[in-house]
């Protein structure tokens, strides 16, 4: 297939072989992955709280979503990175692990509520009024659809590592 | 028990879930009431309310974290209190929670402590950047104790 050439390509880079064949590099980029992922989940949880009238409630939706969110892209960018890297080391059985495959699945789950949100829902957020007056119930659903797939994501990232290594430790 | 968790081989991956997700709690927090500090967000409410905002998170999620970091040595005999990147984990965790409460602890007794001087406002900034350095750490320890 023509996909799996592609996969075994990536894993015979350059930098694909160093982190698989390094002993320390595997961990190294693992554990800026972590970081960056419990920083864009923690974050964006801030956010989908106060969408859900849950926390925040003092503080505008629109100014918390603002200035939170800039740190979830930064550090979704970093995940980003990072899980790339993860993944060249060993594509064809990441890309044939179903835990993975959910992971991904969420992830695209999670931009799209995310985008329906930007272009819809969250359109008017700067009118949404003096706090601490709830927000409009689309938001609120936004919000708690957010906080579900992500846990969703950290869920099946964690299980990826158990199912593909032979040691539970490495997971 | 500990035969127990390994022979429920969901046990291990779901713990761990629950552990990340805490840690996110965490260091968003953390992370939240730093850069407050720094002075790179939230500018527009005193230092005093963003730690009332995100304070109670730290202090609540610490006890589910010390659950399932315990459930995790038990579950998996690999993992334990004499690994040394363990041990680093926990030196780093009681340097964080001290200077975590360095910051905290003076706003309870002046919420604008932190803003009094030029001096003070430099000293919040140093802190929080140490504060920022180890909790990042407790991170990578974490994940470093599976290789050990």
């Amino acid at each position: 297939m023509e996909i799996d050439t592609l996969l075994r390509s990536l894993e015979a880079t350059y930098v694909a072989t160093a982190i698989r064949e390094n002993e320390s590099l595997f961990p190294w980029v693992e554990s800026f992955h972590v970081l960056a992922i419990t920083l864009v989940i923690g974050s964006i949880a801030i956010v989908d709280l106060r969408l859900m009238g849950l926390a925040s409630r003092e503080r505008a939706a629109g100014r918390v979503a603002s200035e939170v969110l800039r740190c979830t892209w930064a550090a979704f960018a970093l995940a980003a990175i990072t899980g790339a890297l993860l993944f060249s080391s060993n594509a064809f059985d990441y890309a044939h692990n179903s835990y993975f495959q959910a992971k991904l699945a969420f992830l695209v789950l999670a931009g799209i509520n995310m985008s329906i949100f930007h272009w819809f829902v969250g359109r008017d957020i700067e009118r949404w009024g003096i706090p601490p007056q709830a927000t409009p119930l689309p938001a609120r659903i936004a919000g708690a659809v957010s906080l579900v797939l992500w846990i969703g994501v950290v869920a099946f990232g964690r299980w990826v590592g158990f199912s593909l290594h032979p040691t539970p430790l490495t997971g | 028990m500990s035969q127990t968790i390994q022979s429920n081989e969901w046990i291990v991956p779901a713990v761990q879930t629950v552990h990340i997700l805490s840690i996110a709690a965490v260091l968003s927090s953390v992370l939240m009431i730093d850069l407050r500090l720094m002075g790179f967000l939230g500018r527009d409410q005193p230092i005093a309310r963003v730690s009332e905002r995100f304070r109670p998170v730290i202090w609540w999620t610490l006890p589910v974290l010390l659950a399932t970091g315990s459930v995790m040595i038990i579950g998996e005999p690999a993992r334990s209190l004499a690994n040394p990147v363990f041990q680093l984990k926990m030196a780093l965790l009681v340097a964080a929670i001290i200077v975590t409460l360095s910051q905290q602890v003076p706003l309870g007794r002046n919420p604008a402590f932190w803003e009094l001087s030029a001096g003070r406002r430099g000293a919040a900034q140093v802190v929080a950047a140490l504060s920022l350095a180890l909790w990042a750490g407790i991170v990578f320890a974490g994940r470093w104790i599976a290789y050990y």
